[in-house]
């Protein structure tokens, strides 16, 4: 008795150590991107960093104004959003409710493949089919443009979408749609009027999850994108927050206000997953009141 | 107004068998079901009266492995003829499910959902609809005030009540039951059953119940299944006073089942 009762207060001790292990992992991580971030963001000014619309960081008289990267993220992920969210509820619809089992059981695998193709894989087929494919086809100089990034994360958030829509759409109940059948509707009308409106926080959760992937992907539309410091526009070169961390890490010098700058880059960015994350959590909760 | 008069038979089943793979869930039915009356379906579980009440308005097409031979017509029309409109036989026979399954909408919008459907978007008219449909359910008075309110909030009672209310706004001619009152407590299955002395006014009602003391309280013919077969079909009065089978007369004194 007096065993079992130690190995009881042992085990429990170990469980709460490995769930205080990530508390503290994004503690520790919060705390240090506020350390690292704000100093250049208050040596720059807050207004002149946020807004500024110049970046020339290596420049005698450097320019450190992120809203290109800012925009471009928002531009690139709402981009990706318009293109990838219909097809991918409209993939989740069709293998949750429209697929016949045998074609269902091939298209899921490919989804979930999908999702395991490392990014730069993504890169790499889109430096060799979709970059000379924009440039030819809009008669381009070069074709790595934000059109080009936001085509290739309309399908990296793919995966995201489909099976976090798919499971929502499996678990509509079954009454609601022989509800539907029962007053005379036909199936696609009550996939459409009655299960996926029963499914919306599911699905969008899947949209936020989605959103999240895009905003934090860096290799991938690094790649694609020309990585120029411009003002976004559909057919120009862009950088992203996590590009422009990335590209000058590497070679930005210890301590200079560069480097800081670009931590200060990853603070912007970590405050986006945040309130993404949170808009999240706030869609579940209210997904799981409303059943 | 018709007291007296024979009321016609609005469905009629011969000789209807239906299959799940292989086995036979019903053996050959034939039944005259009367124009406003209630007929009730009882028998012990897996008697088949579920299956049955699901053949007359085709919601068994949505399983696959069912196959069905024989005939059930409705106003002398073979419900399973290739040109019938399964959508309209839904939406003349309409269904009502064992469990309450209002939609996660609004109390009007479910009820609006069948109208909506056929194609009537005219406010004015959406508005009278769900108003007659709502007090055609005896549940008008309880949800006036909170028709834009999620129709999840309603009790159990209500929610059964708005079901029938949402089958009745596509007027349809026959409503089937399937159990209406068994996930209800006692208060709400009285509501449920006087509601439907008044639906008889209007409506054919099929009704598929587990309590005996139910089919003898609300129904004029009743149906006694046993393991897909027919076994009799009568006056109610007759069939729990007098049945002429003696299958019938050991499963309502409550010697099986």
């Amino acid at each position: 008795m007096k065993v079992k009762h130690v190995i009881e207060r042992v085990m429990n001790t170990v469980f709460f150590i490995c769930g205080m292990v990530s508390i503290a992992a994004v503690l520790l991580i919060t705390i240090y991107m506020v350390i690292a971030g704000l100093p250049a963001i208050l040596e720059i000014g807050p207004i002149d960093f946020l807004l500024g619309q110049v970046w020339q960081s290596t420049a005698a008289d450097p320019k450190f104004g992120i809203l290109p990267f800012i925009m471009t993220s928002v531009w690139g992920t709402l981009g990706a959003v318009v293109i990838g969210v219909p097809i991918g509820l409209c993939t989740a619809i069709f293998l949750s409710k429209l697929a016949p089992p045998k074609l269902a059981a091939i298209v899921h695998p490919a989804v979930e493949l999908l999702a395991g193709i490392p990014s730069v894989v993504y890169g790499l087929i889109g430096m060799m089919v979709l970059v000379p494919g924009v440039m030819n086809l809009f008669d381009l100089k070069s074709g790595s443009t934000l059109l080009t990034a936001i085509l290739v994360l309309a399908v990296m958030i793919l995966p995201s979408i489909i099976s976090v829509s798919e499971t929502a759409l499996r678990a509509v109940p079954p009454e609601y749609e022989e509800a539907s059948l029962g007053l005379g509707a036909t199936w696609i009308e009550t996939v459409c009027k009655v299960s996926v409106p029963a499914a919306k926080s599911g699905i969008a959760a899947g949209v936020v999850l989605g959103v999240g992937r895009a905003i934090g992907e860096a290799m991938a539309v690094m790649m694609v994108a020309g990585n120029v410091a411009n003002m976004p526009g559909l057919f120009k070169s862009v950088r992203f927050l996590t590009t422009a961390v990335a590209s000058e890490m590497s070679y930005a010098a210890d301590g200079s206000l560069q480097k800081q700058a670009l931590f200060s880059i990853g603070l912007i960015l970590f405050i986006f997953i945040m309130l993404i994350n949170l808009l999240l959590g706030r869609i579940l909760k209210k997904g799981a009141a409303t059943k | 107004m018709l007291d007296n008069a024979k009321p016609q038979p609005i469905l009629e089943s011969k000789n209807l068998h239906l299959y799940y793979g292989e086995t036979e869930a019903l053996k050959g039915i034939d039944m005259k079901i009367g124009k406003n009356e209630i007929t009730a379906l009882i028998g012990p579980s897996g008697c088949g009266k579920s299956t049955f009440l699901k053949t007359l308005n085709r919601m068994n097409d949505l399983i696959p492995s069912v196959r069905i031979t024989g005939e059930v017509t409705l106003q002398g029309k073979d419900i399973f003829s290739p040109d019938v409109d399964v959508t309209a036989l839904r939406r003349q026979v309409g269904m009502v499910f064992q469990k309450p399954n209002p939609f996660p909408m609004s109390i009007y919008d479910n009820i609006a959902y069948g109208p909506r459907l056929h194609g009537n978007h005219s406010k004015h008219e959406l508005d009278e609809i769900v108003e007659n449909a709502l007090r055609g359910a005896a549940l008008w008075d309880e949800v006036k005030d909170r028709l834009k309110k999620s129709a999840l909030g309603l009790s159990g009672g209500q929610q059964q009540r708005l079901c029938i209310a949402r089958a009745l706004a596509v007027q349809p001619d026959v409503l089937l039951m399937d159990e209406p009152t068994s996930a209800l407590d006692p208060g709400s299955t009285l509501r449920i059953e006087d509601l439907m002395a008044e639906l008889k006014k209007n409506y054919t009602v099929v009704i598929v119940t587990h309590n005996m003391q139910q089919a003898t309280r609300i129904s004029d013919k009743t149906a006694f299944f046993l393991v897909g077969e027919l076994i009799e079909f009568g006056d109610t009065k007759q069939i729990f006073t007098n049945p002429h089978e003696k299958k019938t007369e050991d499963y309502i004194t409550g010697r099986f089942g």
